[in-house]
């Protein structure tokens, strides 16, 4: 398996210039949304410790609440079954709708099926499975996996979508109007909701207490899917648990003030047992989340609710894409997340961070994330997974700061040569910081030289 | 032979962290006053519209606002419709429906939420399938905020309850906000009191 070059990725993004832009500039209107959302709540920070001590204490007894869903949701009538990995949950699911004769599924977003890579599976079977997320179709129709775990296609303008429905639903590939994209969309699923022969969902929280789970969604689509065919299967990661109902009105509180900046989800669906005359199947999938959940530094990333807010918020993600990140889940929360799965080929992402932790201080249930990224670092580089460029320019900076008078010369030589050189040495393409930004104007004295002219002999 | 079940148990106790409380659930002070006000602003902000009571009959209401509307398809016998949910073998009869009206057990200022259930409902999916939805309040049934939510008796029984804020909408395309995606078109809240007893008319067909 080859290595991600998280770099060499986003400079291609970076090229289409409107795009790179449009995404910059998208992204950071939800994190200011989310802002003005959070900051109108006296609570919030309450709200967070909670909703952290309460996924930890989860956590922490995860198995006694995994066996209490169990238990309830079967009483209630639905089907449970456990998956240990991606092949394993994608043959329950395939088993599922071959039982049922199933040759057509209506699926809401799940990043968890994302991680099975379940629909070619399915697809190699005979089993037709329809993105019905407007996000999520978009990418599914161009062939490309979703570069937001809440709006997939956030990477794409409206032209790029014209385009893509163009060439695969027939609409007018000039007609970029968003109305007119998004009502050829709901024109297209809708007989699908009515033909197919099952749902599929996701699921954001798992109650143990009363065997149910919740689904927060938008458009419409995952209550057509689930309340219209006589069968509906939710792929649930097994760290979606929560003990009780009454956590939901923290966790429901936050979730789309995080990733949308709006008060709630239009729609959040609460599945607690079939409807007469119809089944449905939960898949409680594992995947690595246990490993995960024993690992000393990086458990804590399974608080995580599927947000958003990090990636949002972080300089790097809204300037490099998700589809950059080579993995399913992208930004600060793939970036502690993917290496999990695959040390050496994610080693790149550790990097793809300022560790400004800007991504900590959004996240709803204070995830350590921008230590986490630190922690990986050290272990790449302890494993020696290092790319060579960057290991010698550590070697370097590593002699430089740890010599006084080394880092004095360097820090003067470059003040004086910031003013001095001429502009195509300093902004020309081997100098990755002269790329995209103007380098400050340099200060006239360092602080040392303050320091040695005010502070130094007992002057005051 | 160890099951899939037993293999993920095993490895999920073996490697769950040491031991965390459960935090107490704090009430939070919150308003009393104010909060069918409170409801019907959020609701707004949602895309959702809100309507006082009207002074006429509620059928007429509903035809007036919704002029073209052929099928009006009603889960509560407060509003006569020209199809009742009582009527429906099975939801994907209701793809025609122009306007379903239902009525919530109740509303939630905080959010401008309202509450629905298969009994509400009579069919899950009237809320979705409809073009148009129109959900009768009665501004007496507003709780708080999410907290209070759930903590409404409902959730036990019910088989599906969904928390419903304004119509169905996406932004996915460059963030441009469009209201009706693929669900409801339009939501529109009614605030009228419920009929002083219950409705004990024929048992609803849960679909």
């Amino acid at each position: 398996m080859s290595r991600v070059d998280h770099a060499e990725a986003s400079s291609r993004f970076i090229e289409a210039k409107d795009h790179a832009e449009f995404h910059d500039k998208r992204l950071w209107d939800l994190r200011k949304k989310r802002d003005a959302e959070t900051q109108a709540i006296p609570e919030w920070e309450e709200l967070r410790s909670l909703a952290s001590a309460i996924k930890e204490h989860t956590l922490s007894h995860l198995g006694d609440y995994l066996v209490e869903f169990e238990r309830n949701a079967t009483a209630n009538g639905m089907v449970v079954h456990w998956a240990r990995d991606a092949a394993e949950h994608n043959q329950v699911v395939y088993e599922i709708l071959q039982a049922h004769g199933v040759t057509t599924l209506v699926k809401s977003k799940s990043m968890l099926t994302d991680e099975c890579e379940m629909r070619p599976f399915l697809a190699n079977r005979g089993i037709e499975t329809m993105e019905t997320d407007l996000g999520e179709r978009i990418q599914q129709l161009d062939d490309e996996p979703p570069s937001h775990i809440v709006v997939p296609a956030v990477h794409k303008l409206r032209g790029d979508v014209a385009e893509v429905f163009g060439r695969t639903i027939g609409t007018d590939p000039g007609n970029s109007d968003v109305a007119y994209l998004a009502e050829s969309q709901r024109r297209q699923t809708r007989p699908y909701y009515l033909k197919a022969e099952a749902g599929m969902t996701g699921a954001n929280f798992a109650i143990a207490e009363t065997g149910s789970f919740v689904v927060c969604t938008n458009e419409g689509n995952a209550d057509l899917g689930a309340n219209l065919p006589s069968l509906h299967i939710a792929s649930i990661g097994i760290e979606k648990l929560l003990p009780k109902l009454e956590h939901l009105g923290v966790f429901v509180r936050m979730l789309s003030r995080s990733a949308l900046g709006s008060p709630i989800t239009q729609i959040t669906s609460h599945f607690r047992a079939p409807r007469p005359d119809s089944e449905i199947h939960v898949v409680l999938v594992d995947n690595g989340r246990s490993d995960r959940l024993g690992m000393d530094d990086f458990w804590y990333s399974l608080k995580c609710i599927r947000c958003g807010a990090c990636m949002n918020t972080c300089p790097v993600y809204r300037r490099s894409g998700g589809l950059s990140y080579g993995a399913t889940y992208s930004g600060p929360i793939g970036v502690i997340i993917d290496p999990t799965f695959n040390l050496r080929k994610y080693s790149s992402l550790p990097f793809a961070s300022t560790l400004n932790g800007s991504c900590t201080s959004v996240c709803p249930v204070k995830i350590d994330i921008h230590e986490q990224i630190y922690k990986w670092r050290q272990i790449i580089a302890e494993r020696h997974q290092l790319p060579m460029v960057k290991k010698e320019a550590m070697r370097l900076a590593g002699k430089v700061l740890s010599s006084p008078r080394l880092y004095r010369a360097a820090v003067e030589a470059a003040a004086a040569g910031i003013e001095k050189l001429p502009r195509s040495l300093v902004y020309n393409p081997f100098n990755a910081w002269g790329r995209q930004r103007e380098v400050p104007a340099a200060p006239a004295q360092t602080f040392r030289q303050w320091y040695l002219k005010h502070r130094r002999g007992g002057s005051r | 032979m160890t099951t899939t079940r037993d293999h993920v148990l095993a490895r999920v106790r073996r490697n769950q962290p040491a031991w965390r409380e459960l935090p107490q659930l704090p009430s939070f002070a919150r308003r009393a006053d104010g909060r069918l006000e409170a409801f019907a602003a959020a609701l707004k902000r949602m895309g959702g519209s809100f309507a006082a009571a009207p002074a006429g009959a509620l059928d007429a209401f509903v035809r007036a606002r919704f002029p073209d509307a052929r099928v009006i398809c009603s889960a509560t016998p407060e509003v006569a419709g020209t199809r009742s949910t009582a009527a429906v073998r099975d939801p994907r009869e209701l793809a025609d429906v122009d306007v379903g009206v239902v009525r919530a057990a109740f509303g939630v200022a905080e959010t401008g939420s309202v509450w629905l259930s298969e009994r509400e409902l009579g069919v899950n999916a009237i809320a979705f399938l409809s073009q148009h939805l129109v959900v009768l309040l009665d501004p007496e049934a507003i709780v708080a905020d999410l907290h209070d939510a759930y903590r409404a008796p409902g959730f036990g029984d019910a088989r599906y309850a969904v928390l419903m804020t304004g119509p169905s909408a996406t932004a996915d395309i460059e963030g441009v906000l469009i209201r009706g995606a693929q669900g409801i078109r339009s939501l529109t809240v009614v605030a009228v009191s419920a009929p002083a007893a219950p409705s004990v008319d024929a048992p609803r067909r849960s679909a």
